[in-house]
């Protein structure tokens, strides 16, 4: 799919929380086909400090309606400052940037998130079903209840188990030690993840020692986004760095050289 | 349409917008966004003689108004770029120049004289001012003795036009120009990047892996215009200036100042079809102020 520079127009801002918020976003053109794990190259205005565009996973796509959402995290003064975007105020994205999540070998998937990490997941999910009949389910970690994300609509889409560090909300402690994992009877046969380095890590370690495919979707800091600058590199087994923008942001998990 | 025409030794270049080397990969990167043959010329990622894995990540760091790089001249190699990447990029209708490096004299001249040879390639720049590689790079480019000595090594065994890209990270930028220029180049491109360095207080670790790196976009355009007005000013070979180039101003700025063609560099990550939109916008302040040619404006700045 070729790539596009293009301005959207901010329909809604939606803050879910003290960290969260989701923009939706429409094109005055059709959109481009967007695959589960590819992300957009956002232009931050109005933020002296922001000089590079923010890598955005796409949480949502509605192609009838020409829209896209993006579902971001306050982190610093770049995304505070879109988290301020009202409607119909412009955004400059490029996208649809990187590769995508894999078709799975059959139809035990289990969808493991943390934070903000949940974002492509849910497109995954839902490109899942609508593409090749399969109900996911999926593992989702924050660090406590009121920073859980549209958990309705993850539930929409499959069964959806929860985990928060404080307890307030589904299991107690972290993704990876939530009981479904144990579950001798349960049958997982591929795990896509994002979020946090040390919980992708720790998923794909007990994806390692089960023989599940995993693939990971990795956030490493990105100048350009397109291949340019080779800064957002990843060492990997077959081909040493490579680029996580266009050779990702999706790697099996076995061809990464981490150390798990 | 104004006559954007320029010439950088033999080469004439059909405007004067070029891309630096290491922010456009080989162009084939950008051509969902640009008419690639519509650039003055590409400078393509910086070849080596054999493959580099470049440094560990991390090695980016936002800076204000800038980014710091260290990625280490990832590349894999001059005979790849030979037999791979020469074939495909050598269709474009643009001026492909080569940015050559090595770690010792014998090193850049294997990839000079392998460059020679490729038809479609009329001009190589010859890279001493790389900060982030442990040796050859910039310690060529601040040391006037191996300056020269890389300079002459190198117009030995390569033919056509030799652009010679100088380091920022110097008393006296002059000195060089001067020194590149008496020993066979036909150009000089600056500014390469300026070594800098970016701590995070929380961790107290430093943000690349390098710990230092080298600094571009707009913080660094007032040393760039700086060091090309006295570049200019003191050699008689056409200057290729860059440093923060992010709008037609920008690069019209550096013209002033002396450049005979511009580079545009760390803008290209943020905008891809940038260097269109520089093109137009140089083109029309000529229209606007009525002025034929590009190159009454080369050096025009009046002080």
């Amino acid at each position: 799919m070729k790539k596009q520079i293009d301005s959207l127009k901010v329909t809604d801002n939606k803050r879910l929380n003290k960290e969260f918020f989701v923009l939706r976003l429409q094109s005055d053109k059709q959109i481009p086909e967007i695959l589960p794990g590819q992300f957009a190259q956002v232009k931050v205005e109005g933020s002296p400090n922001t000089f590079l565009r923010r890598p955005i996973s796409v949480y949502d796509v509605d192609y009838s309606n020409q829209s896209i959402s993006l579902l971001i995290k306050i982190a610093g003064d770049g995304t505070k400052q879109l988290s301020k975007l009202t409607p119909n105020e412009s955004l400059n994205i490029i996208y649809p940037l990187g590769n995508s999540f894999s078709k799975p070998a059959n139809n035990r998937v289990l969808l493991i998130g943390g934070g903000t990490g949940v974002a492509p997941l849910l497109f995954l999910g839902k490109y899942l079903r609508k593409q090749f009949n399969i109900i996911p389910e999926f593992l989702l970690g924050y660090r406590s209840k009121e920073l859980v994300i549209e958990l309705e609509k993850f539930e929409e889409i499959g069964k959806t188990y929860i985990t928060t560090e404080d307890g307030s909300l589904g299991h107690k402690g972290f993704v990876i030690h939530h009981p479904i994992l144990f579950d001798e009877k349960k049958e997982i046969n591929t795990i896509y993840t994002c979020g946090p380095e040390v919980m992708m890590k720790a998923v794909a370690k007990y994806a390692k020692n089960k023989g599940i495919t995993c693939e990971a979707s990795l956030e490493n800091l990105m100048g350009c986004g397109i291949g340019a600058c080779l800064c957002c590199v990843v060492d990997t087994v077959d081909n040493g760095n490579v680029n996580t923008c266009t050779e990702g942001p999706i790697f099996n998990t076995q061809k990464l050289k981490w150390l798990i | 349409m104004a006559d954007l025409k320029t010439n950088i030794g033999k080469l004439e270049l059909k405007n004067p917008v070029m891309t630096a080397s290491g922010t456009f990969g080989f162009g084939t990167e950008y051509i969902d966004f640009i008419d690639l043959s519509k650039l003055g010329g590409i400078v393509v990622k910086g070849i080596t003689p054999k493959l580099r894995q470049g440094n560990p990540y991390p090695r980016m760091a936002e800076t204000p108004s800038g980014m710091l790089n260290a990625v280490g001249l990832q590349n894999k190699g001059v005979d790849y770029f030979v037999e791979h990447i020469y074939p495909e990029i050598s269709q474009y209708n643009t001026e492909i120049v080569v940015n050559i490096n090595g770690g010792s004299i014998e090193e850049y001249c294997e990839v000079a004289s392998k460059i020679n040879e490729l038809e479609k390639v009329n001009s190589i720049e010859l890279n001493i001012s790389c900060p982030n590689v442990k040796q050859g790079g910039m310690l060529f480019g601040i040391h006037c003795p191996s300056a020269i000595a890389v300079t002459k090594a190198v117009r030995d065994v390569y033919k056509k036009t030799l652009i010679v890209k100088l380091s920022p990270n110097v008393t006296s930028i002059v000195e060089f120009a001067k020194a590149v220029e008496d020993n066979g180049a036909d150009a000089i491109s600056l500014i390469n990047t300026l070594l800098g360095m970016a701590i995070d207080a929380k961790t107290r670790r430093p943000l690349l892996s390098t710990v230092t790196g080298g600094l571009s976009g707009p913080a660094i355009k007032p040393v760039a215009l700086r060091m090309v007005w006295q570049v200019y000013n003191a050699v008689k070979i056409p200057v290729i200036g860059m440093g923060g180039i992010m709008n037609a101003t920008d690069a019209i700025e550096f013209i002033l100042a002396g450049s005979s063609a511009i580079q545009v560099g760390t803008a290209n990550f943020i905008n891809p079809a940038v260097t269109i939109e520089i093109i137009a916008g140089i083109n029309e302040y000529l229209e606007q102020n009525k002025i034929e040619s590009i190159s009454q404006l080369i050096g025009a700045l009046e002080c």
